[in-house]
């Protein structure tokens, strides 16, 4: 067993696991923050991407360990003062989730093609979310969401 | 409207499955067969007991001992029964079934535990080719079956032989729809407790219909259905591939209540690509024969279905062949017809429901064949379909296989979707690309599609159980807010909206004060699920059933507080009033008040309460019809096919929500064009599974989806309470159609037609090399 310190949404954690525990799963078991979600551990569907350091980054192919001292941020983080976050109110308003499952990847990825790219194109919008597989919608309500998102990210920033 | 479910899932805090942590729970994990047919000879598990962690190992001895063996049983000679071990008894069918079953502290363990399993197994002949399987010499999957054929069935109208030998055209076709799967971000999983003092055994399921697994489950355990509890929470989708009964449910409960404490399957990407259910996977040889205005004299087919290893219950290996056969008619005037079509198994994993069943193939055949009859005859695509399309004065119109369909806009469709891609002027820009040497093309498909379905009809032929009811509770608390109970499960639909907005309604209350319930055996009235675009139909209109009759009794106890004879009651802006003296109102919340107040505030002899359970049978059900026109180019140098327009124009009678309708065609034509150029489950000649990953299986991300422009008709359902048609199966019955036609479309030029799904570049590649050798 292994420590793991790390900072998740603000909040220092320490946990003690096996060195061969995947993040995801320390993520989700260890600290009981099962917003996010597994869905092939194989790096493909991206529902279980994080920030991790500020940067997008898949939770299922990391172990814990990888992650000690790190900085993290779940979509349990994205609330600010019990209130929804510009892009989660533009996923509702849109229709960017259907089953809930890939939309917590979904976010993270997007919010971290919003910081890359503080007005992107359509097409870049599709780029950007294509490392997040998503069965249910089509792309079509997220593309728009992630849209109308981003003039407002940008406005608060 | 936004949907009520959102807040929950956009915030991680939805409830699936693996979300549940019970205390002293067991994680599990499957020993699964590396052979895709071969006898079980022997199976040591001594080294995974000795383990530290390890709680248990099943096998399906043991199994057997504690639950019956799975038989999709049928009321059809027309189906062979089989029995579906839930872990392998004797022999194993395909690779990826479940063998031994390992119950330890973590899935980690658990994981180790099944690497020191040691099965002997004696490989057996393998049979993966549906054609090859019907052959004589063939190995056989099951005994009790004495052959491979599980599914035969015909249906016939009029004598097509003399209607084709006397046929202007006939075109004819060897279509092959490849094996998909529906692949759902959420893998299956299960959790079981059984509480050994009451005697109840609890299972939350990643389940489409938690009705129909308790009602089995009661069976197979040997248990009463008031002591099971089945819970579908938050699904992250199903598609169908979580609407049939799976084997580590059953095991999952039996080990469960060996153990006395919870146990909890979730199972992998490698495990859903290898035991979820695969779809479609047919051939059909089909023939159609016009007269010299292109009108259909008749149309002959005969259908294999590749149903793999098992016949899964309670739909039986009858459902992908027979509704294929039974929709192969389409929208279309077919005077005469005979369908044939076979269900054949092999060493792969079992066949079941994806959304559209039977469908998406028979919709690629018969629009192919059409499209073929009009390149013949020097018809435009939307000409041929426009005289053959069952008129509107023809309605209710019996198709050939007995299917009623309801009054529909199939000429509507097809000219709205026309007007909306201004059909004239692509066709121009069209004849300009090709002058320039690109391949553009348009692909039209209409279809219609049976949805909502009642009692008259089994969702698949000689099925064992009844599915053509639903039912809803509404129920006023005192304080006037209504909680509405439902038998049917959301897994994405957003049924916690449609069906609050139709409680809210038809009870006169704001939709914030509706809470809709659902997915939980132990709380709903009777029902099976959701599956077969039934939920809003059944559930919706039980919810009206229900509604009225609360409504009814509102209407009493208003007119007691007011004075007033009921029948001068009116329900207006949220208050109910006498009728022209509108200052004499109630609220609602002062009825529900009243209504448990008892006989001081109720008229006399009325009981108290104020609350209503109604099911609902549509009997035949309903009609949904679309048409579907893609536009797309293909990439000379890499035989991509690139999208460029979708334009889909559907006809789901009255829309409760119009954003949750689109979102239901988007995501259905994704998974339509997914299926018609990326997706394709494969197996080698040893049964051995190649696309085993999602790089190999490729869902298409938001790169390879065009823009979708959704046009709606809302031609009411003459049959269906509310006017509702069901709609979560459309997008992907038409779309893998409309892209091939589109592709046939931009390749005349080479004299290509496209007979294979999924049309990858590879597969173009050679069609085109082929067409080029031919010059």
């Amino acid at each position: 067993m292994v420590t793991v310190r790390l900072n998740v949404n603000g909040v220092a954690h320490e946990g003690r696991c096996e060195p061969r525990k995947l993040l995801a799963d320390f993520i989700r078991e260890d600290l009981g923050l099962t917003g996010t979600h597994v869905g092939c551990e194989h790096g493909i569907c991206g529902a279980c991407t994080i920030m991790f350091n500020g940067e997008a980054a898949r939770s299922c192919i990391m172990l814990a360990v990888q992650a000690d001292g790190a900085e993290l941020m779940t979509v349990e983080g994205l609330m600010r003062d019990g209130k929804l976050h510009p892009l989660q109110e533009a996923f509702r308003e849109h229709h960017g989730l259907q089953c809930g499952f890939c939309t917590p990847g979904m976010l993270i990825t997007a919010l971290d093609l919003l910081r890359t790219n503080p007005s992107p194109t359509d097409r870049e919008i599709r780029e950007g979310i294509s490392a997040v597989l998503c069965r249910c919608t089509g792309y079509q309500g997220i593309v728009n969401a992630v849209r109308a998102a981003a003039p407002t990210l940008v406005a608060g920033r | 409207m936004a949907r009520r479910e959102d807040g929950r899932f956009l915030t991680g805090q939805g409830s699936y499955v693996d979300d549940y942590r019970p205390a002293r729970l067991l994680y599990a994990a499957f020993l699964r067969s590396p052979h895709a047919h071969a006898r079980v000879v022997r199976i040591d598990a001594s080294a995974a007991l000795t383990l530290p962690g390890v709680a248990a190992v099943l096998t399906g001895e043991d199994l057997a001992r504690s639950a019956k063996p799975v038989r999709a049983a049928s009321k059809t000679p027309a189906v062979k029964v089989t029995s579906f071990p839930p872990l392998a008894l004797g022999k194993v069918r395909h690779v990826g079934e479940a063998v031994v079953m390992v119950a330890a502290e973590s899935r980690y363990v658990a994981e180790d535990a099944v690497e020191r399993i040691l099965v002997e197994y004696e490989p057996i002949p393998v049979v993966t080719d549906m054609e090859g399987a019907l052959r004589p010499e063939s190995p056989l999957l099951h005994d009790e079956a004495g052959t491979n054929l599980l599914v035969s069935r015909e249906f016939a109208r009029g004598d097509v032989d003399e209607a084709l030998a006397g046929a202007a055209l006939v075109v004819r076709e060897r279509f092959r729809f490849h094996r998909h799967t529906p692949v759902c971000m959420e893998n299956r999983g299960c959790l079981a407790e059984y509480a050994t003092g009451s005697g109840t055994l609890t299972l939350r399921s990643s389940a489409q219909c938690p009705g129909l697994v308790r009602d089995v489950l009661s069976d197979l355990l040997d248990m009463p259905e008031h002591r099971i509890r089945v819970i579908a929470a938050d699904v992250g989708g199903g598609f169908g591939a979580k609407a049939s009964l799976y084997p580590e449910e059953i095991a999952t409960c039996v080990m469960a209540r060996r153990l006395g404490r919870p146990v909890k399957w979730i199972g992998d990407r490698r495990e859903d690509l290898l035991a979820t259910t695969h779809a479609w996977d047919e051939i059909v040889e089909a023939e159609l024969g016009v007269d010299r205005d292109g009108a259909i004299v008749g149309l002959r087919a005969q259908v294999t279905a590749d149903v793999g290893a098992y016949s899964i219950y309670p739909w039986t290996a009858a459902i992908e062949p027979v509704q294929t056969i039974s929709f192969l008619p389409g929208p279309y005037r077919v005077p005469t017809y005979r369908g044939r079509t076979r269900g054949v198994a092999t060493c792969k994993a079992p066949l079941g429901p994806y959304r559209g069943v039977g469908r998406p193939p028979a919709v690629f055949v018969i629009e192919g064949l059409m499209d073929r009859a009009a390149r013949q005859l020097g018809l435009d695509p939307t000409e041929i379909r426009l005289r053959n399309f069952v008129r509107d004065e023809e309605f209710p119109y019996k198709s050939p296989s007995g299917i009623v369909w309801d009054r529909s806009s199939f000429t509507a469709s097809l000219l709205r979707a026309c007007e909306a891609l201004d059909y004239a002027a692509v066709r121009a820009e069209q004849a300009r690309a090709r002058a320039a040497g690109r391949w553009l093309g348009v692909g039209v498909a209409s279809y219609v599609e049976l949805t909502g379905i009642g009692s008259a009809i089994p969702v698949s032929p000689g099925m064992p159980i009844a599915t053509g009811t639903e039912a809803a509770t509404i129920r006023f608390d005192p304080a006037g807010k209504v909680t509405a109970v439902f038998g049917v499960a959301s897994h994405g639909q957003g049924l916690e909206t449609t069906l609050a907005q139709i409680v809210a309604d038809e009870v006169g209350v704001p939709i914030d004060d509706v809470r809709v319930i659902h997915g939980d055996t132990e709380v709903s009235p009777y029902g099976t699920g959701t599956y077969a675009s039934r939920s809003l139909v059944l559930a919706g209109g039980a919810a009206i059933l229900a509604g009225r009759a609360v409504r009814e009794k509102m209407l009493v106890i208003a007119g007691h507080l007011l004075e007033a004879d009921p029948a001068d009651v009116v329900m207006t802006d949220g208050r109910w009033a006498v009728r022209g003296m509108l200052d004499r109102s109630v609220a609602a919340r002062e009825i529900a008040r009243a209504a448990y107040t008892g006989a001081r505030r109720l008229p006399t002899g009325l009981e108290p309460g104020l609350e209503a359970t109604r099911f609902y049978d549509p009997y035949y059900g309903t009609a949904s019809n679309a048409t579907h026109v893609a536009v797309v180019e293909l990439d000379r140098e890499t035989c991509a096919v690139k999208p460029l327009r979708y334009v889909v124009v559907e006809d789901c009678g009255r829309m409760v929500n119009p954003l949750i309708v689109d979102g239901q065609v988007h995501g259905g034509v994704a998974q339509g064009l997914g299926a018609a150029l990326l997706e394709e489950i494969v197996y080698d000649d040893q049964g051995q599974l190649l696309s085993g990953t999602l790089m190999d299986y490729v869902v298409p991300s938001a790169c390879e989806v065009p823009w979708m422009e959704v046009h709606h008709l809302e031609t009411p359902s003459p049959v269906a309470l509310g006017g509702f048609r069901g709609m979560g199966e459309g997008g992907t019955i038409g779309a893998p159609a409309a892209i091939a036609n589109a592709v046939a479309d931009a390749l005349v030029p080479l004299g290509i037609e496209i007979a294979e799904l999924p049309v990858t570049p590879d597969r173009l590649f050679r069609l085109i090399e082929h067409a080029r050798a031919r010059g």
